[in-house]
């Protein structure tokens, strides 16, 4: 947990972020700030929108209504002429580059060793000599534990090791800010723990994190702010000291009492 | 009676890694008799005279033979780089959200792969005929450049364009399967890295992509090898049209037809060894290869 979160304006500002897939209203005006180096673990019910919400962004998915703000600079749109505009699929690609995404499904190239995997961004899209790159990818691959798998394949790699690569390689890109959606949900029970203990470190070094999980234990040990999602609306949010132990609203009394027995 | 297990004389299992394969004495058999027969029809083949093999020597190597196999060869190359090339982007248009390039790229596959190829063959040589003559110019504007389609239109152009045109509708179906069939996490993680769109073809897509592209690319390259045959109809000497002037001309049709077959297999066999490792190349990164890669090193030939 982060000791001191920076009092200046917030990394992130999501502003009644609203989007539907056909008649489907997924997200009902989402509002959220995430502070420099704070860590928000997301939680709520399947179907409630998280995953949505993190695609939102770094605009993997569009909003119909709302803003959403990076490091001050507004995500998918400018201001051309007192007029905003769409961005360019080149200028929204940009924008992507300083965040670094996780997914459930890992999403690894297989056709790539982990190293390969690692300084494809860097030296492709951000263009760091490959040299520097590769040097950073293998301290990268020591920070999550797997020096020895540099030249291993995707798929010659357990699950857990699968995800550490992919961390690593999102970290790679030196991200400002990164989003993980259910890094361990397609994981084996005994494979998530090596996952969160990676995740709880980069929370530790300071890394801004917005993180969808249904492990209540990282929420409550890595977690600076909870925010319970139901129903493509932020329902409520707070320390997980207070949201955990003493949730207000009934839906997440419901829900916790679900995950927690 | 009970028995006791740790009885020396009692029947034990034995470890597997002793055990002796049984010798497969049927398909032995079945091999042998394959052989013989294999060899017997070879012979038949051989020595029958109406093959005149001496003859198939004698032409297997002359000019005019192996100037039409260079024919068959360039065209093939060059109609199967442009066809791939060009079907490369009809295939990405075919898959973009642009409703215009999208319907551009059906209208090219339904036009070019509806059509036989004979009849589009002979319609670009003929192309002068409706159109005399061509031009660059802005619309509505001065002309900048014009030619007589007849000096455009040579049989060479004619051939290349055909074929092209012709393959790069099949290649553009191949190529978008092959798009199709990787895993959407894999855009989406060129997606999240700010990748442009071309470089997460190139390195990410493509790469997985080659692995159901490359066996009906093969096909394809083959039955290409032959359809250049086809543009004897506009004049073009080919393999198959140069033995044909020279059987035409000496009656040796069969041995003249040998060669050319000979010269047909000696190609596809050598695209089939190029096709193999390809295959194995694209396929680096799956398990079963790399299990497969394994056994092979270990059991010796
Ligand atoms: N690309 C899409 N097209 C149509 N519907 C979608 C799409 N993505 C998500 N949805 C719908 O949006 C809702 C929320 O999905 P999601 O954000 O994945 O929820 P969560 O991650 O909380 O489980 C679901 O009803 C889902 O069916
Ligand atoms: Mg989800």
């Amino acid at each position: 947990m982060n000791a001191v979160v920076a009092a200046q304006s917030p990394l992130v500002r999501a502003i009644g972020v609203h989007k539907s897939f056909g008649d489907n209203e997924v997200l009902k005006g989402i509002t959220l700030d995430v502070a420099h180096g704070e860590v928000v673990v997301i939680l709520g019910p399947s179907g409630s929108g998280k995953s949505t919400f993190l695609r939102c962004l770094n605009h993997l998915e569009s909003i119909d209504k709302g803003a959403i703000e990076i490091g001050g600079e507004q995500i998918g749109y400018k201001v051309s002429r007192g007029r905003l505009v769409k961005l360019s699929d080149r200028a929204i690609a940009a924008q992507r580059r300083s965040i670094g995404m996780v997914f459930q499904q890992f999403n690894l190239y297989p056709h790539m060793t982990a190293l390969e995997n690692i300084i494809e961004a860097p030296v492709g899209v951000h263009g760091v000599p490959r040299d520097a790159a590769i040097a950073y990818a293998q301290e990268l691959l020591a920070r999550v534990g797997l020096s020895d798998k540099q030249d291993a394949y995707p798929r010659q790699m357990s699950g857990g090791q699968q995800q550490r690569v992919a961390i690593a390689r999102a970290l790679a890109i030196r991200p400002r800010l990164m989003l993980f959606d259910e890094p361990t949900s397609a994981l084996d029970p005994e494979l998530v723990g090596e996952v969160l203990s990676t995740m709880r470190d980069l929370a530790d070094g300071g890394l801004t994190m917005i993180v969808v999980t249904h492990e209540i234990g990282f929420a409550k040990e890595a977690a600076d702010r909870v925010v319970f999602m139901d129903g493509g609306v932020v329902v409520e949010q707070g320390t997980p000291d207070r949201i955990l132990a003493n949730p207000t609203h009934p839906r997440t009394q419901a829900f916790l009492k679900r995950f927690l027995g | 009676m009970t028995r006791d297990t740790t009885d020396p004389h009692a029947p034990v299992a034995r470890d597997v890694a002793s055990a002796h394969r049984p010798v497969p004495w049927r398909r032995l058999v079945l091999w042998l008799l394959l052989v013989l027969v294999a060899i017997d029809f070879a012979v038949v083949v051989a020595r029958n005279p109406n093959f005149g093999w001496p003859v198939v020597a004698e032409w297997f190597t002359e000019r005019s033979v192996l100037g039409g196999l260079s024919v068959t060869l360039g065209l093939t190359v060059v109609a199967m780089t442009l066809g791939t090339a060009l079907g490369l982007l009809i295939a990405m248009a075919r898959l973009s959200r642009d409703r215009m390039l999208n319907g551009l790229a059906s209208l090219f596959v339904w036009v070019f792969r509806g059509t036989p190829l004979l009849v589009q063959l002979i319609f670009w040589y003929n192309l002068s005929t409706l159109f005399p003559e061509m031009s660059i110019s802005i619309p509505w504007g001065p002309v900048l450049a014009s030619w007589n389609t007849n000096d455009l239109i040579t049989p060479m152009t004619a051939a290349i364009i055909g074929l092209s045109l012709n393959e790069a509708a099949y290649m553009a179906e191949i190529i978008r399967g092959g798009l199709l069939s990787v895993d959407k996490g894999q855009y989406e993680a060129t997606d999240a890295f700010g990748m442009t769109r071309w470089r997460a073809l190139r390195r990410v897509i493509l790469p997985q992509a080659m692995r159901s592209i490359v066996p009906p690319t093969g096909n394809q390259l083959i039955s290409m090898i032959k359809a250049t045959s086809l543009v004897s109809v506009i004049a073009m000497a080919d393999l198959l049209h140069s033995v044909q002037t020279i059987y035409n001309r000496t009656f040796d049709v069969i041995p003249m037809l040998m060669v050319a077959v000979i010269w047909y297999l000696l190609i596809t066999s050598v695209l089939s060894v190029g096709q193999r490792y390809l295959e194995r190349y694209y396929a680096r990164g799956e398990r079963d290869s790399v299990q497969s890669a394994k056994i092979a090193a270990e059991t010796p030939a």
